[in-house]
């Protein structure tokens, strides 16, 4: 019988799998290398890297990058767009915004071209009246130009459709007539939410999709089914939660931070499990520094995020922050004499200095390698590295310009590139309203734990834990999430005027179809939840408040709730948010949002522990010296190796294939009962 | 004393994150659009004795960067030393702290050790201050009195104590007073978070520390200007542009500049520009430094917002000219002064070193507003700017429907309009052929036209670009003109002031339709690749005879 549980995530570098087996509760790790374009080779030898047989796996989840990659490098559509007469534009004109503040440099290329945008005679009013039904005949022979253009997905963009759908949908039945295969989408089927540009570009962002990752997952299941694969097979979405492969193929717009999603959906487990509720995590890549904060256990969600400039995409995905520090970015000292890092990144290729690919100018990794926290024998993905030309490199584009020797330029780039990500960090905690010390800092990716120790007292974090496994954190992730459906719909109406019966029904409507979903997939649920949420302000305020609203659904029936239920929900959350009300403040309902979650059954952390009886002592791999202000003798341990319950006292440096921990000078790391590493200042 | 490389990197990013979150404060929970969407708000730490910027927000609207530093000293000058810690001044006198009257700000002196250690202020833009027009956009005023009311500075808090008749003045003078209420307790809000972050600061570094980061700062900001500056050919280059009117006299009104430099220095000099004038396209002194400033910073975008970039450049302003204008005289169009000041230091800058120049951007904001009452008497007023073409540049193509070059602001949507008002856009799209030509051409400008769905309503302008297109750099050509109509759809009349007019009666069904300005061109057209005109061509950005015209026909040989 066939018990395996494996999560697949896609990175640019490599490809990470965890495998689970349900039958003997223990968790296996691989990696292996990322293919590119076609991520499907790297996902396929991955999956048996360890040699287990496709038929042994009960479910494959995977976190993608595929759809975020072909956005990035254009590579999906060619595809169409039909839309309201006067409003061909608007793809392209977006919300008259521009890529940097200052400059006034740079353009903008929409994913389709101004001649594959036809307009047709329709018009709905804001109020959802038809003023102008929509010409059939005239959308048929647009249709028919797309495709003779090459056309392979459109998309019917109306103005107002959320208010009033029917033009779309009219639009759209006549065109799957038509059409050749099932890439056709109306912007109210993918977002029915007010504000054009915002609906336009999700959905036709959605459709330029549609080819490119429905050709990939149908190379995957097909893949699968040959190699004797029986189980189910799901994909990560932005918002942390799990969908089967015909929804992918509806929605592959959901996939859009797959991946990152996955990390925190682990990095939130992780937390849960091992009494550390409230964690921040770090996600240190070649290029970026990635940031989350989890509250008591739950991540946050934010409402849109924009993939490049001028691709918005409007649905619910784990809130990231980013900042241009990663361990390739570049230190350099600008024409007024201060040291900057980033945002240029020579990347994982050709990468830092030392890694000898043709890159001179010194990162945050050389800096790191050469005060010697970095094994120059045992870098992550193997090989040796050039100390002496990353030394070099110090020299001469930050020692020299600020007259420092070399140890103390490298430690002047480690030092500003903390203070970077300190500032990523309070941008999530304490700008937030969140106060730092209640939180744990949660690195994973290769570099993150390097820089752990300095994060802990820049920002006042209480303490650091390293997960066993951090490079495989997304990947862990996979396996964790949930299967989720959200779904929006916007109202628009004053609070006292909107009729609380057609909002029940409404959910009731989206809580149906999203039953629909979890049972279509033929999954095995250990509970289900229904979250309803208004988008809300008093009338006047342009920027909405979420507001949880507690209703009971008996039997797929929404229990009649009235609206003093709403009203006292409006201000419990305004309260939360801004502290206090406005005093006589009328209140309006923009949109009304369900998410419908199938709740997975959690693996048990504890069976990732160290298994092996060993002592500290055994760990040990003896002493190298590593600079903090000055050269000290730190000890170096195999971190896998140490058991649960070792203490371990700055200055150290501990081990793994995949990552770095540095304990600094007055910091002490232990093993927790999970494996985890749990740094903290050392007791006074 | 002396402060290390490294405390001064790590510290210089401090200070900008106080000064980001306390933009993002005042975002989120200002009450008007103007704020919380548009981003019209500014924030930052400034000098104890003169007032200059010594960081500021990354977030806030780029004019700001440069005139609150004008508003601190004018509350410097009036407290003539009679400061306590916990005051906060307030004021809009736009002759004191630049910019217009709706723009209100808030100094607050942060003490430390009884001596006062730096300036915090917030500088917000309120939806109504009173005077003669719903959102103070009066093109018809000649004095401030017609364009809202005026408040000096004034010691808004006392010690810590909330002077609750300043308050009320306050709140009695706008016709929106929920909206006023609301603002003002957001930027309050900005500013004790800023004394709380700098109080934060100050323990962990120590005053000393953090006051010679703030010297180094001023100190390396100037030698960076110095540095970009150096890298200009020596040399004097002139360039004049001209705004359509002032609203009241129908006649062109000169800005004009001499761009002179020497080594590591630059001076600029309007001599000649006209005199002030009695309509509102009038800046003050202060508001024309900051200008220069946003047009130095779009040149150079690695300069920081610190007043040290200012030293080594010397700015002349004529006497009684309309950029120097003094109290009572109207600046409630500034929008459209300034651009035209960042517009000839473009074209000088295109004619000293054309490696560097982008070419003319659509230089307006052309606000539009339409207002009138509904079936039931309730009042309605919808009020935006509108957006253009970017100037084409050395590296691509100006981008088409950017906004202005002094604003970060976004477009409210289409649905969201239509939703407020009763109005319904029926173009919102692309000017084809509206962009300047050249080896990259300028982005296109945009068509907008609204039909009103009610009984009747009026309609207002205050624009700019009627007469004088916006201008090519390097051998670019210019963009085509602002174009505004009303009526329709059979019968359009046009304003006889061009781009500036009010009152204009509309009944339902009639409509007003607003054509943007494209940017201009960089680079000779002839210069411009076949392959990309043609693509231009099959786009439609560009008509087929048009482009026969600019470019020749070699692109009919191409296969786009």
């Amino acid at each position: 019988m066939s018990r395996l549980m494996i999560g697949v995530d896609v990175g640019g570098t490599f490809t990470d799998v965890f495998i689970l087996d349900e039958a003997s509760g223990q968790a296996r790790i691989a990696k292996v290398p990322t293919t590119r374009p076609d991520q499907s080779g790297g996902f396929l030898a991955g999956l048996t890297a360890d040699g287990d047989a496709l038929s042994d796996m009960a479910t494959v989840v995977h976190g993608t990058t595929a759809g975020t990659n072909a956005l990035l490098e254009r590579r999906g559509g060619p595809m169409g767009v039909i839309t309201t007469a006067g409003f061909g534009d608007v793809l392209e004109m977006r919300r008259r915004d521009r890529p940097r503040t200052w400059g006034l440099r740079g353009e903008f290329e929409p994913v389709v071209p101004r001649n594959m945008r036809l307009e047709v005679a329709e018009r709905v009013l804001a109020d959802g009246t038809v003023e102008t039904p929509v010409d059939i005949d005239a959308v048929r022979a647009a249709g028919r130009r797309l495709l003779e253009a090459g056309a392979r997905a459109v998309a019917v963009l109306f103005v107002n459709a959320y208010a009033n759908p029917a033009n779309e949908n009219a639009a759209v039945a006549a065109l799957r007539a038509v059409w050749p295969n099932d890439h056709v989408a109306a912007s109210s089927e993918i977002l029915p939410e007010i504000r054009e540009f915002e609906r336009f570009s999700t959905t036709a962002l959605n459709s330029y999709l549609q080819p490119e990752v429905s050709g990939y997952l149908a190379r995957l299941e097909t893949a699968l089914e040959q190699g004797g694969f029986g189980g189910e097979f799901l994909i990560v979405q932005s918002n942390g939660g799990v969908m089967d492969p015909p929804t992918a193929r509806r929605l592959p717009i959901r996939t859009a931070l797959s991946g990152p999603a996955a990390g925190v959906i682990a990095a939130a487990h992780i937390a849960r499990q091992s009494g550390h509720p409230n964690v921040i995590t770090g996600d240190m890549g070649g290029t970026s520094f990635d940031v989350a904060l989890i509250d008591n256990g739950d991540s946050v969600l934010a409402a849109q995020t924009s993939i490049d400039f001028g691709m918005v995409v409007r649905t619910p995905m784990i809130e990231i922050a980013t900042i241009g520090a990663g361990g390739g970015s570049i230190a350099w000292v600008d024409k007024g004499g201060l040291l900057n890092i980033g945002p240029e990144s020579a990347g994982s290729d050709p990468g830092p200095v030392a890694y000898g690919r043709g890159n001179d100018r010194p990162t945050v990794t050389d800096a790191n390698i050469v005060l010697g926290r970095i094994n120059p024998a045992r870098p992550i993905g193997g090989g040796t590295l050039h100390v002496e030309a990353a030394r070099t490199a110090i020299d001469t584009h930050v020692g020299a310009p600020l007259g420092l020797g070399t140890d103390e330029a490298a430690e002047a780039i480690i030092r500003v590139a903390n203070s970077r990500m300190a500032g990523a960090v309070r941008l999530v905690s304490i700008e937030r309203g969140f106060e730092p010390r209640r939180f744990t800092f949660m690195p994973f990716g290769g570099g993150g734990a390097l820089h752990a120790g300095a994060l802990i007292s820049e920002v006042g974090l209480s303490s650091a834990l390293v997960p066993r496994y951090p490079g495989v954190t997304s990947a862990m992730g996979c396996v964790i999430a949930d299967m989720r459906q959200d779904y929006v719909q916007t109202v628009n109406m004053p609070t006292s005027a909107a009729d609380v019966g057609q909002l029940a029904e409404l959910i009731a409507d989206h809580h149906r179809r999203g039953e629909k979903f979890l049972a279509d997939a033929q999954v095995t649920f250990s509970g289900r939840d229904t979250i309803v949420e208004l988008d809300m302000a008093y009338v006047g305020q342009t920027h909405t408040v979420a507001v949880p609203l507690p209703v009971a659904i008996a039997d797929g029936t929404v229990v009649p709730f009235d609206h003093g239920a709403i009203e006292s929900a409006f201000e419990a959350a305004y309260r939360r948010v801004y502290g206090r009300l406005l005093p006589g403040g009328v209140t309006r309902i923009l949109n009304l949002r369900t998410a419908v979650i199938g709740r997975r059954p959690r693996i048990d952390l504890a069976t990732l522990a160290p298994d092996a009886i060993g002592t500290s002592a055994d760990a040990r791999r003896g002493t190298r010296p590593v600079h903090f202000g000055r050269w000290l003798d730190a000890a170096i341990y195999d971190r896998l190796a140490l058991p649960v319950g070792a203490t371990v006292e700055g200055p150290a440096v501990l081990e793994q294939p995949d990552t770095t921990i540095l304990i600094e000078p007055g910091l002490v790391g232990t093993v927790d009962r999970f494996g985890n590493v749990i740094i903290e200042r050392e007791a006074p | 004393m002396d402060i290390d490389p490294i405390t001064l990197a790590v510290l210089a990013g401090r200070m900008e994150q106080i000064a980001d979150e306390m933009d993002a404060t005042l975002f989120r929970q200002a009450f008007n659009p103007i704020i919380a969407e548009a981003h019209d708000a500014s924030h930052g730490l400034y000098h104890p004795r003169t007032g200059e910027t010594l960081v500021q927000g990354k977030s806030g609207l780029p004019i700001f960067v440069g005139v609150m530093a004008f508003a601190v000293k004018a509350v410097i000058d009036r407290a003539d030393g009679d400061l306590n810690d916990g005051d906060v001044w307030a004021f809009n006198d736009a002759h004191l702290g630049g910019t217009h009257l709706s723009d209100m700000r808030l100094v607050r002196p942060y003490f430390h050790d009884g001596k006062v250690f730096c300036y915090l202020a917030s500088v917000g833009h309120w939806h109504d201050m009173g005077g003669a027009v719903p959102g103070n956009y009066n093109p018809q005023a000649t004095e401030v009195f017609q364009e809202a009311f005026v408040l000096p500075p004034v010691r808004l808090v006392r010690g810590g104590e909330l002077q609750q008749d300043i308050v009320d003045i306050m709140l009695r003078n706008t016709r929106l007073p929920a909206s006023a209420k609301g603002d003002l307790n957001g930027q309050l809000n900005a500013l004790d978070l800023g004394v709380g972050r700098l109080d934060a600061l100050l323990a962990e570094y120590g005053a000393d520390t953090v006051r010679a980061a703030l010297d180094a700062l001023s100190g390396r900001a100037e030698a960076l200007a110095c540095a970009e500056i150096a890298e200009l050919p020596d040399g004097r280059w002139e360039a004049e542009d001209f705004l359509d009117n002032d609203g009241i006299t129908d006649t062109p009104l000169p800005i004009r500049v001499a761009l002179e430099v020497r080594g590591d220095r630059l001076s600029l000099d309007f001599a000649g520009s006209a005199p002030a004038t009695a309509g509102p396209v009038n800046i003050s002194r202060g508001t024309a430094i900051a200008c220069v400033y946003v047009a130095i910073k779009h040149i150079f975008p690695a300069l920081p917002a610190n007043a040290g970039v200012l030293r080594p450049i010397d700015v002349s302003i004529p006497d009684k000219s309309l950029l120097s204008a003094e109290f009572p005289a109207p600046t409630g169009g500034y929008t459209e002064t300034i651009l035209r000041m960042i517009d000839v230091i473009f074209a000088a800058i295109g004619k000293a070193a054309p490696e560097r120049a982008i070419a003319n951007a659509y230089g307006t904001i052309n606000a539009l507003s339409i207002a009138g009452h509904r079936a039931d008497g309730q009042r309605w007023v919808m009020f935006s700017f509108f957006g253009g073409g970017h100037g084409g540049n050395p590296e691509t193509d100006g981008l088409n429907h950017g906004n202005a070059p002094i604003s970060t602001a976004t477009i409210p949507p289409v649905e969201i309009l239509e939703a407020a008002y009763p109005i319904a856009f029926r173009q919102w799209a692309l000017r084809p052929d509206s962009a300047g030509a050249g080896e990259h051409r300028g982005g296109l400008g945009a068509v907008y036209e609204i039909e009103l769905l009610e009984a009747s309503a009026r309609a207002f302008l205050f624009g700019e670009r009627g007469r004088f297109a916006p201008k090519g750099v390097a051998g670019g050509a210019q963009a085509a003109l602002t174009r505004f109509a009303f009526g329709g759809p059979d019968r359009w009349d046009t304003p006889p002031m061009v781009s500036k007019m009010v009152d204009i009666p509309l009944k339902r069904g009639e409509r007003v339709r607003l054509q943007t300005p494209g940017g201009g061109g960089y680079g000779p057209p002839d210069e411009r690749e076949p392959a990309r005109v043609a693509r231009d061509v099959a786009l439609g950005y560009l008509s087929a005879h048009r482009a026969d015209a600019i470019y020749g026909t070699a692109w009919r040989e191409v296969n786009p």
